[in-house]
């Protein structure tokens, strides 16, 4: 009995070793969040650690998770395509800002033979999504495709199971532009989807279209560029049918950014601009002394930040994400400047 | 103080046993490992039952027969899932029942030795072991696929996944729960009833239809509610292949959602306090599910106990 | 016709009726292996092995972290449930006429229906909440938990088959009670002992649910406890659940290292209970 309890001890022991040793090298970040811009934040964190002696743990749960972890403290930082509301802010336990790091678009993606080149309108959508428009030969799908071959299929709808920034992105533009659905259904990360399949993040969402037949849903457009899954063409606010890109992600970006970030772009005012663009933010909270956090630790997560909004940008076009306008950039660079650790700012 | 029986008879008595300190103290540490096990399984109750309050408290019995779960305007119905739960488990119970009792009355009755009964008996532990993540996976490439098949040449809506799919995977899944008690049930049957039924002339399928199956009918039945108590807590398998989807299925071959599986999609991100609680909620009403299950297979095990002894 | 045959006739249909379905129940599990064996042997190499994760879209990622991860989650379930367990099931064995004992029973019967995401929802209320962040410890506690009926259970069994006398032999000799236990009767009971700790391992270690929540997924390797860790369940549902046919194969490669591991260990179990069992 003795001997067991000294083996069992000197396990522990020799186990709490290895844990302080493994503590003390790198420091490590947290983070939680979109599925949205996950292939650009894996490569930017691969890069970082391989860079710098910081580990970057990010774990693509849906904005919706992103945006509770931070609240519950559990995570350094929330990614989410969704900016939290007035209301969300204010129930959290103190002020969170948000940095936006890239720019994406969110595309409708289909499962047709043959892969025809298809332009959507907003009504389309938001019909299709509502259930009332049921087969692929529909007229109104057939008039704005003239000359398209388009067979006979039912159409299955896929959305997100997850809560989704992306899923907030896209409700949001169909809200501003169906008021059927900003009734029925309105604007949020997780909906009362009146009809479809569900799949676990983006790339779950991408994987249920590829395999189903006469399936549409919506992604970003890395999900469907790297997998060579078809993107639709949509319509935007000047009725100009636009194909979405790095380029017309940016022009719809060219809009008067608030002081804390939150601005959406759906449904853009610009001409050629894509209508169902958005950024993606980081989210942290301003004061970061709290919970036994380090000053080491806020620095790095501060240097991260600041990293991502600069040298970062140059991973996100290979990736098809659209780089953040400079604007953008200069007012980030004065969100992070407020980011305090005990009060006092962390950047000079 | 200890009696000493040798065969049966009171021989004397020990005297030694809690009356030094270590075996006072070894005793109590035995005490504690058992009161753990106990505080463990009330304390979950306990977390359940406070974490579910701000639902319980909005909701009430609505909860039980809300059809819509509406994270926006926050009203959290759960029959969609309460639904999906017993449709998959008790399908996939149904499907299973046939190849189980095969399987039981094979090796309890027909193959108790031999190589098919060992071949068989491996393959029933192999198939309770294989992890329910590989299920889900086997299933999502390869089971999904023949579903969908099938769906496209009736003409019904090609999902592939759906409360079928998930139902045929469970039913693989909870096959060896039932088919090892049942065999277990079935060995048991006392032989001079078995041998008087064949002296009186019957067959060996009337022997197993009408001395055997009546034995052991609580055992067996206890096997079953054994299978579905596992099917109902099933995640992992189910949440790969089920579709997703928070709406009442309307059919067999259309998505749904179970108890389980909506929890391990929406659980860590459930953004305010309703939504949260709604989930634990969730949580609760399984684990009193199968809670319940599991008593009352327990009930007929010892039913079967007394009865078999008759 | 003659009522013999008919029942003749019966009797033979039945067996292969009951042969039928008995026998193609085989089949779901010669299916499942073959295809993992096809799909997952070719993606195991050295690399696959040794490497960490790629990030998404590029080729060349491997699975250490995982197996790193499964294992050590393995040891922590271990060194809650083990002690735990062997004393439940010492106690509920030795005080068996006890009412409370009865009421543990239960308990432990309960503990093991309850179905594993509602162990993961109480490891993330009790340790990740209160902890302030997820860990490998959260969830080494929640596959714990669940590890404990199966050794409780299996312990108690096993001691109910060892003969009252070697008890009564031990303590008449004027050996102590608790030397008794722990140095007589326990080690007796050792292959059945060890075979509930080896069955129950290979449950946990493919365990998915309750790490949702708890253990988080890491893509670098860690062996801090009290960091998120990644584990062989955890990478198979993420990179099966997503579109690129690289992460795929990952999994189907992962998948096939974790169902050797289950096989081994249910194997090496039912060695052990044969082999090492001390007859009586």
């Amino acid at each position: 009995m003795l001997r067991f309890i000294k083996i069992f001890f000197l396990t522990n022991a020799l186990l709490g070793a290895v844990v302080l040793y493994a503590g003390n090298k790198d420091i490590e970040l947290l983070g939680a969040g979109a599925t949205f811009p996950y292939p650009f934040y894996s490569k930017l964190f691969h890069v970082y650690s391989n860079a710098y002696n910081v580990k970057v743990n990010y774990q693509a749960i849906g904005s919706g998770g992103g945006i509770r972890q931070l609240i519950n403290k559990t995570v350094d930082f929330g990614a989410t395509d969704a900016f939290m509301s007035d209301k969300e802010l204010k129930k959290a336990p103190m002020q969170i800002i948000h940095i936006p790091t890239c720019l994406g678009a969110v595309i409708i993606t289909y499962n047709l033979p043959n892969r025809p080149k298809l332009k959507f309108s907003p009504e389309i959508i938001s019909d299709i999504f509502l259930g009332k428009i049921k087969m692929w030969d529909d007229k109104r799908i057939k008039a704005v495709n003239p000359g398209v071959k388009l067979p006979r299929m039912k159409i299955v709808v896929i959305h997100r199971s997850d809560g989704s920034g992306t899923t907030f992105i896209f409700s949001d533009y169909l809200a501003k532009v169906s008021k059927e659905w900003a009734n029925e259904v309105g604007r949020g990360k997780s909906l009362k989807w009146p009809l479809g399949l569900g799949g676990k993040g983006n790339p779950g969402v991408a994987g249920l279209v590829q395999q189903i037949p006469g399936a549409i849903g919506y992604v970003e457009l890395i999900y469907a560029l790297s997998n060579n899954m078809p993107v639709g063409i949509v319509k935007n606010k000047s009725g100009k049918y636009i194909v979405p890109s790095i380029n017309t992600v940016s022009l719809a970006a060219n809009i008067k950014m608030p002081e804390d970030t939150r601005v959406s772009l759906t449904n853009t005012d610009a001409k050629d601009g894509y209508p169902i663009s958005s950024f993606t933010w980081l989210i942290v909270y301003r004061e970061q002394d709290y919970g036994g956090r380090s000053r080491d630790k806020a620095k790095a997560l501060v240097d991260l930040l600041g990293w991502i909004i600069h040298d970062g940008q140059q991973y996100a076009e290979p990736l098809h994400y659209a780089p953040l306008p400079k604007e953008a950039v200069k007012i980030a660079e004065k969100v992070l400047k407020s980011i305090a650790y005990d009060g006092k700012p962390i950047l000079k | 103080m200890r009696r000493v029986l040798f065969s049966g008879k009171f021989i004397g008595v020990i005297q030694r046993e809690a009356n030094i300190d270590s075996d006072r103290a070894f005793k109590n540490i035995l005490y504690i490992s058992g009161i753990i096990v106990l505080i463990l399984v009330l304390g979950i109750f306990v977390s359940l039952t406070l974490n579910s309050f701000p639902s319980i408290k909005a909701f009430g019995m609505r909860f039980l027969t809300g059809k819509e779960w509406d994270p926006v305007s926050r009203e959290f119905g759960a029959l969609p899932f309460i639904i999906g739960t017993f449709l998959t488990s008790f399908i996939a119970l149904l499907i299973s029942i046939p190849f189980s009792l095969a399987i039981s009355i094979l090796l309890g009755e027909y193959y108790k030795k031999g190589i098919l009964s060992s071949t068989l008996n491996t393959t029933i532990e192999l198939l309770s072991g294989i992890p329910s993540i590989i299920y889900g996976f086997w299933g999502l490439f390869v089971l999904v696929p023949i579903v969908r098949a099938f769906e496209i040449k009736f003409g019904i809506s090609p999902y592939g996944v759906g409360i079928v799919t998930s139902a045929i995977i469970l039913a693989i899944m909870i096959i060896p729960y039932s088919a090892s008690l049942g065999r277990e049930v079935i060995s048991l049957v006392p032989a001079d009833i078995k041998e008087a039924a064949y002296s009186l002339g019957a067959t060996r399928y009337e022997v197993v239809r009408d001395v055997v199956m009546p034995y052991a009918r609580s055992g067996i039945f206890a096997g079953f509610l054994l299978s579905l108590g596992r099917a109902l807590g099933e995640t992992m398998a189910v949440t790969m292949v089920i579709g997703n989807s928070n709406l009442l299925p309307s059919s067999i071959f259309a998505p749904g959602n179970t108890m389980a599986s909506v929890i391990a999609n929406e659980f860590t991100e459930a953004t305010g306090n309703l939504y949260f609680s709604a989930l634990i909620e969730v949580g609760m009403v399984l684990f009193l599910l199968t809670t319940v299950i599991n008593i009352i297979g327990r009930i007929a095990i010892k039913k079967m106990a007394f009865e078999g002894g008759q | 016709m003659n009522l013999l045959k008919i029942r003749t006739f019966k009797d033979k249909l039945f067996l292969s009726f009951v042969l039928l379905f008995a026998l193609s129940s085989i089949l779901p599990l010669f299916f499942i292996i073959f295809y993992l064996t096809k799909q997952g042997i070719s993606a195991i190499n050295w690399h696959f092995l040794v490497n960490l994760p790629k990030p998404v879209g590029e080729t060349g990622g491997g699975i250490s972290n995982a197996i790193v991860g499964t294992f050590l989650l393995v040891i922590l379930a271990s060194a809650f449930a083990i002690p735990i367990g062997i004393g439940a099931g010492v106690y509920l064995f030795e005080f068996r006429r006890s009412k409370l004992a009865n009421v543990v029973r239960l308990s432990v019967d309960i503990l093991q229906g309850i179905p594993s995401i509602v162990i993961g929802i109480i490891a993330y209320l009790w340790v990740v909440k209160r902890m302030g962040s997820f860990s490998a410890l959260s969830g080494g506690i929640a596959l714990g938990v669940m590890m404990l009926p199966i050794v409780i259970k299996s312990t108690e069994e096993t001691l109910k088959l060892i003969p009252y006398s070697l008890k009564e032999a031990s303590l008449a000799l004027g050996v102590t009670y608790q030397r008794t236990i722990l140095k007589v009767i326990l080690p007796a009971g050792l292959s059945g002992i060890l075979t509930g700790v080896l069955i129950s391992i290979a449950r946990i270690a493919g365990e998915t649910a309750p790490l949702l929540f708890t253990a988080f997924g890491n893509p670098f390797m860690n062996i801090n406890l009290f960091k998120p860790i990644n584990s062989l369940p955890l990478l198979i549902y993420n990179y099966a659940t997503s579109p690129y046919p690289e992460w795929h194969k990952l999994a189907w490669g992962a998948s096939f290292i974790l169902i050797i591991f289950v096989l081994l260990l249910n194997f090496i179990a039912k060695g052990i209970a044969k082999r090492w069992k001390v007859q009586f």
